[in-house]
């Protein structure tokens, strides 16, 4: 067999393996990689406000402690588990795709659909309590509980409204993707040889779940004994 | 020829989601348990220490990192690394500010 003959042969590759790719596998490996480097850049971007938060949480620790307490924890602790369910059904897509299962990938990305959009409900409504409460920072922020502290508390209301609404844009993001996703694994596109897609999805997925792993107690949690108001 | 880039793909079993997602939500329960009980500067410490463990535990299997090649590895460990970094430089000068005062 000629070069060239087996280069014909090699004509009736996968539909979605890129030119640039020798196979597959290459392109795989290639793509995982790829996202882990995006996702460091997501890791030390939510890490800089992190470390801005706890540079004022040490400064500030009763501010911070009373502003914890204004938060819902039912409801940061509902969405906690919520969210880990959602990261439960995505790795389950993952490996549905991987066995190909056409009807079992879509229904766990449905699930991750369903269980993300409760997420953002149960977030949509802190969010209008807060507002109502007048801890949204700036000109609304009315909140006056305790006035010599007021001004702290806004600053932690200000690194809670950053921190979990860019959470939520990321949630945001991920479930336009999810709808994309649910629409190609529909059309059967993934299967055991190429499933990779899925998996960057998962990846992106599973790292918003850990900036709220942390989110949670950072924000909802924060030790408050002994706290001296004022 | 085409199969040298063959990935070894891994299909984990679906008992070690489900053992993840279990352990996943009991660090969850852990941590809110944790902060209702008074136990001095030592707060802090055991809720980032569950996070941490929480987090070790979906990237290692929901994000198949212990299944992935070392150069993932490497990837995902600098990350953390320069997030180290970040902190410990940050913190070095912020915790030190009053020492030349008291």
């Amino acid at each position: 067999m000629t070069a060239l003959a087996h280069d014909d042969d090699e004509h009736v590759h996968h539909p979605f393996l890129q030119h640039q790719f020798e196979d597959l596998g290459q392109q795989h490996e290639a793509s995982i990689l790829g996202m882990w480097m995006f996702l460091s850049t997501e890791i030390l971007f939510f890490g800089g406000v992190l470390c801005a938060y706890w540079i004022y949480r040490t400064i500030y620790p009763d501010a911070w402690a009373i502003g914890g307490q204004q938060q819902n924890t039912l409801a940061g602790g509902i969405n906690t588990i919520v969210l880990i369910i959602s990261s439960l059904t995505m790795a389950l897509a993952v490996r549905n795709a991987q066995l190909g299962s056409r009807r079992g990938t879509v229904a766990m990305l449905i699930g991750t659909l369903f269980f993300g959009s409760v997420f953002l409900g149960v977030k949509a409504y802190e969010y209008t309590r807060h507002f109502h409460e007048g801890l949204f920072p700036g000109v609304h922020f009315t909140w006056n509980e305790v006035p010599a502290l007021a001004p702290k508390v806004q600053l932690f209301m200000v690194f809670y409204w950053g921190l979990t609404g860019l959470h939520a844009l990321h949630m945001v993001i991920g479930v336009g993707l999810l709808l994309w996703f649910i629409w190609r694994a529909w059309r059967g596109h993934f299967g055991p040889d190429y499933y990779g897609p899925v998996e960057v999805m998962g990846l992106y997925w599973h790292f918003v779940d850990i900036v709220w792993i942390f989110l949670f107690p950072f924000l909802y949690l924060i030790p408050h004994f002994g706290v001296h108001h004022g | 020829m085409a199969d040298e880039h063959e990935a070894p793909h891994h299909i984990a079993p679906l008992s070690t989601y489900i053992f993840v997602f279990l352990a996943l939500a009991a660090g969850t329960l852990l941590t809110w348990f944790a902060s209702t009980i008074d136990l001095g500067w030592m707060n802090t410490p055991i809720a980032l220490v569950i996070a941490t463990t929480k987090a070790t535990l979906v990237i290692l299997f929901f994000m198949h990192l212990i299944y992935s090649t070392r150069l993932t590895w490497v990837v995902v460990i600098a990350s953390f690394v320069w997030l180290g970094v970040l902190f410990v430089l940050t913190f070095a000068d912020y915790l030190t500010r009053y020492w030349a005062i008291y």
